[in-house]
């Protein structure tokens, strides 16, 4: 569930979301959106039959800006349109500086049962940076607020490598997220993504580019604090306390899973079928308005694409990639990174070292290259 | 419309045969078609910019390639006369077919653009054409262009050539003010052909083009006896005969006569399909009664320049080959024989008379075979004689010998350069930089001044032309011709990446210079190469002494951060586009190199902005 509403925009996101001054004169409003994803929800209805909902996520954007009663409408109509599985795990993400001990406590009401809370840093100088707006104790207070309230499972997200961040600063940032007590812990190198402010910067000399030494030694500083504190990667970028707390919602993605991404510009994927909705808020409400299909585009996955991105997605679990699903040259590709300390192969699969996590698009790369080039 | 000059067998004494010598843009092609315009022989409306230049490339680089020949009828008065115009090519690497060009006329009209002066390449064939005692017509061009300055350039011309500023013609070939006049003047001044009517044929080939439908078409200058169809003919260089199917005379387009007599000018078609058969310079005669001593001059197109080309996709390879082949038939300088390179692949080792000739052939290649290629930086033909005596002469530093070695020959050229007196300092510093020897320095005008010098022709070939012109504000002008070879001592650089020489960034150099094109070369590769798995160490060695490195740092982040449902396609095409670029790549030992790393490390820093644009 994509809300697509930000108090201001960050100068590093390129993500579908917009302010409240960009989309004046659209006609676009939390209400107007709540009443699209509705809509699309009865269509996804009618399209996917009766099927119970495993897990629930709304993402953005900032859903926390819309408040806990519209979260609990949106997941209130899931619920009668679809139904929702016993156990269902239902996540939506905050930011801290849009979220109160009542915010959470209503969540915990409408039946959500996991918060992913945008950290980044607790170094302000890092957050200034990234322009967030939340003091650097902000988000700590906020996932214990979450977990006080009942909320069973706690994400925080942090970015690294940003410039301008030490080591020093990255390890107090992981000791704050240590300190909240969270079971779960996501975290991206930053991205300088085209077409954002900070592109600009970047381009224009006002910022040095993040370095990718300064990254693969960040990472492993978290990977090294976070394994010690008991949270184990799952998957490239994220660390669970337990196989309990890993976020099932996202493993869905990972390992073929079907599912509807409802709201504008979300992604869906249903038995080989991608296609993704128009962007616009106001584009997006108004189709569904006239009963029509929010879809901008689609694609139909052939299976070499089907084959490309399973081994893409699966290689980045700890669970690794079952060798079965690679030809003789690609297997004979896995024992060279094997070789160079890149993959280990145990149990009939081939998971990434830690080594191997840094260089994962490569590993990607070379394995199905070798079944590509293979002489026939 | 037919007229005078339809028919051959005219009396010499009403024939006048004359080329027009000048810069590129200086207006030839312009004032060509002016004249082809004024004398009647292509009426206005089917008049075609530039008639003359067939070719593309000609016309997009505005210079003339291969020469063309056209017969005119100009009557002054009430004599009817034959002007036989012979269309000179404009470069400085076809001296040899301008030399021959130049023979077949007794007449040259320097032509020089009113708002610039006479340019180095102009000088060189002024001076071509006055060494074969041409009468020289002085025609300053684009009067009418706001810039120009007659009187100042009339003043340098008449310098030049020892005539009267006030003899120097004034034309606009763009309005066609002053060329009648001109052509009257030719009449006038240029001396009748002389040669014997009853004497054994002796023609003179100074032109020789490929064509799709007829085959090879010679353009000939006769000097003694007459050329009749249905005749044996014999190459006197080869002593080959072939079956005389047809000749003719251009105006402008083929006409086939009843022969040609003394003096004339026109083209004979034998069946034969490659140029080679048919070489420039070299001399026709009948079979039957043929004369025995040729006509003087001839001389086999050697190749000065040798340069490595490869196809980027190394499945075009015998697409190259069929091009080259083809490109031969119409190239009789142009050789080629397969070679493989290590970094490259498949390609040919490619002999061209210079760069230009070398510029040409690859974008003839690229551009109308639709081949992407990658040319290894071009190189002079060394001889060598090792320890031993051996004589070995190289045309690829590949076959440079290994042992030591007693002496090494290196070409050498006469450079002339033309510049304002302003950049005399600056183009000393850059020819010495060069290894040149100053032999003498002239004003041509107050403002203006000639350098002569002697370099290496491997000096020349690289970007030379390029610094010059960037060093005069684009202002100077260069010609060279060969001038023998000296002494030199060279060595040859390797570049070693892990260990592993990449052959095609091997380089004969200078000692003295050794160093700089080790460090720049290294560097250079260490920006382009991208990071591996592993550290890579790129050397530069003479022999097994190393004398610069460079390091590639192992790379240790090659993973996306996020990969989520939204994701997942654009992260899919992204792969896939990076699989297509590896599967591009050359491996050197464990190194993956893309194939841009290769054109941009042996394209110079001009012509990667070129490329750039």
């Amino acid at each position: 569930m994509h809300v697509p509403f930000c108090a201001s925009r960050c100068g590093y996101c390129d993500f579908n979301t917009y302010t409240a001054s960009e989309l004046q004169g659209s006609g676009s409003s939390p209400d107007t959106w709540l009443e699209a994803v509705r809509r699309e929800l009865t269509r996804a209805r009618a399209t996917v039959g009766d099927r119970a909902v495993d897990t629930v996520f709304v993402g953005g954007g900032t859903p926390s800006l819309i408040g806990a009663e519209r979260l609990g409408a949106v997941l209130a109509t899931i619920r009668s349109e679809f139904g929702l599985a016993p156990g269902a795990e239902v996540t939506t993400e905050s930011n801290p500086e849009s979220t109160s001990p009542e915010f959470f406590a209503g969540l915990v009401e409408a039946g959500y049962t996991r918060v992913s809370l945008g950290m980044q840093s607790a170094a302000p100088h890092v957050l200034r940076i990234l322009d967030r707006r939340h003091t650097p104790g902000r988000a700590v207070d906020a996932a214990r607020e979450a977990r006080a309230a009942g909320i069973a499972h706690v994400n925080l997200d942090l970015i690294y490598a940003t410039p301008g961040e030490t080591t020093a600063d990255l390890r107090g940032s992981v000791e704050a997220v240590l300190s909240a007590g969270v079971d779960h812990v996501s975290a991206y190198s930053l991205i300088v993504e085209d077409g954002t402010a900070m592109a600009r910067k970047v381009a224009r000399g006002e910022l040095p580019a993040p370095d990718d030494d300064v990254a693969a030694e960040r990472y492993e500083l978290i990977d090294d604090l976070l394994s010690a504190a008991g949270l184990q990667w799952y998957e490239v970028s994220n660390w669970a306390s337990s196989a309990g707390a890993r976020c099932r919602h996202n493993l869905g993605y990972w390992l073929d899973g079907d599912w509807w991404g409802v709201g504008p510009g979300a992604h869906s994927h249903l038995a080989g079928r991608r296609w993704w909705n128009v962007k616009h808020p106001a584009r997006y409400a108004a189709a569904l308005a006239e009963s029509a299909d929010p879809e901008a585009d689609h694609e139909v996955l052939t299976p070499t694409e089907q084959h490309t991105e399973r081994v893409m997605l699966r290689l980045r679990l700890a669970e690794g990639l079952d060798l079965d699903l690679l030809d003789a040259p690609a297997r004979a590709e896995a024992d060279r990174a094997a070789a160079a300390d890149l993959l280990e192969l145990r149990g009939g699969r081939a998971i990434l070292t830690r080594r191997g996590r840094l260089l994962a698009d490569r590993v990607v790369q070379d394995l199905l290259l070798a079944s590509e080039t293979a002489p026939a | 419309m037919t007229t005078y000059a339809d028919r051959t067998f005219t009396p010499p004494e009403r024939i006048r045969n004359f080329c027009i010598i000048a810069h590129i843009d200086h207006g030839k092609s312009t004032l060509a078609d002016r004249m082809l315009q004024i004398t009647g022989v292509v009426e206005e409306r089917a008049m075609r910019a530039q008639y003359l230049d067939r070719m593309d490339i000609e016309r997009e680089r505005g210079i003339t390639i291969k020469a063309q020949n056209v017969r005119l009828p100009w009557k002054v008065g009430d004599e009817e006369y034959v002007l036989h115009l012979i269309d000179t090519p404009g470069h400085v690497d076809f001296t040899y077919e301008v030399s021959r060009a130049l023979e077949a006329c007794e007449g040259a009209i320097l032509l020089v653009d009113a708002a610039q002066g006479i340019e180095a390449q102009t000088l060189a064939n002024l001076y071509l054409a006055l060494e074969k005692d041409l009468t020289i017509i002085p025609v300053l061009n684009k009067i009418d262009l706001p810039a120009a300055d007659p009187d100042r350039y009339a003043a340098e011309i008449a310098h030049i050539v020892g005539c009267e500023p006030e003899d120097v013609l004034r034309v606009s070939a763009k309005t066609g003010m002053g060329v009648e006049a001109l052509l009257d003047e030719a009449v006038k001044q240029i001396p009748a052909p002389q040669g014997d009517a009853d004497a054994p044929a002796r023609a003179m080939i100074f032109d020789s083009v490929y064509d799709t439908y007829r085959g090879v078409v010679t353009y000939i200058r006769v000097v003694d006896g007459r050329i009749v169809p249905r005749e044996r003919i014999k190459m006197m260089s080869t002593g080959a005969t072939h079956e005389l199917l047809e000749v003719g005379i251009v105006s402008p387009e083929p006409k086939p006569t009843e022969g040609l007599g003394v003096g004339e000018v026109g083209y004979l078609i034998t069946g034969v399909k490659d140029v080679r058969q048919s070489k420039v310079g070299d001399t026709v005669t009948s079979q039957r009664r043929g004369a025995t001593e040729p006509l003087t001059g001839y001389r086999e197109p050697r190749p000065m320049v040798y340069s490595g080309l490869y196809p980027v996709d190394g499945s075009q390879y015998p697409d190259l080959r069929e091009a080259l082949d083809k490109l031969q038939l119409n190239d009789a300088a142009l050789t080629y024989e397969p070679e493989t390179s290590a970094a490259l692949g498949f390609g040919f080792r490619c002999g061209f008379l210079g760069l230009l000739h070398l510029e040409i052939t690859r974008e003839r290649l690229e551009r109308e075979f639709d081949l992407d290629l990658i040319s290894t930086a071009p190189n002079v033909v060394y001889q060598v004689t090792t320890d031993d005596g051996t004589e070995i002469t190289v045309t690829n530093p590949s076959d440079w010998p290994e042992g030591k070695v007693s002496e090494i020959r290196e070409p050498i050229v006469k450079v002339t350069i033309l510049a304002p007196s302003e950049f005399v300092g600056t183009i000393m510093e850059l020819c010495q930089a060069r290894r040149g020897q100053l032999g003498g320095m002239d004003y041509l005008s107050e403002s203006r001044v000639e350098l002569r010098y002697t370099m290496p022709l491997a000096e020349i070939i690289f970007d030379f032309f390029d610094a010059l012109k960037s060093r005069t504000r684009g202002y100077a002008s260069l010609d060279y011709e060969e001038a023998g070879e000296q002494v030199s001592d060279l060595v040859k650089v390797d570049i070693l990446l892990q260990g592993e020489p990449v052959d095609a960034f091997s380089a004969i150099v200078h000692k003295d210079s050794a160093y700089g094109y080790g460090t720049s070369m290294a560097s250079k590769l260490r920006e382009l190469i991208p990071r591996q798995q592993f550290e890579v160490p790129i050397q530069a060695a003479v022999g097994s002494r190393i004398i610069a490195r460079e390091t590639i740092r192992a790379i240790r982040k090659d993973v996306l951060a996020k990969c989520y449902g939204g994701d997942i396609s654009r992260k899919r095409k992204l792969l896939e586009k990076q699989k297509e670029g590896k599967k591009r790549m050359k491996t050197i030992g464990r190194v993956d190199v893309p194939q841009e790393a290769f054109v941009a490390a042996l394209s110079t820093e001009s012509s990667a902005d070129k490329a750039k644009k």
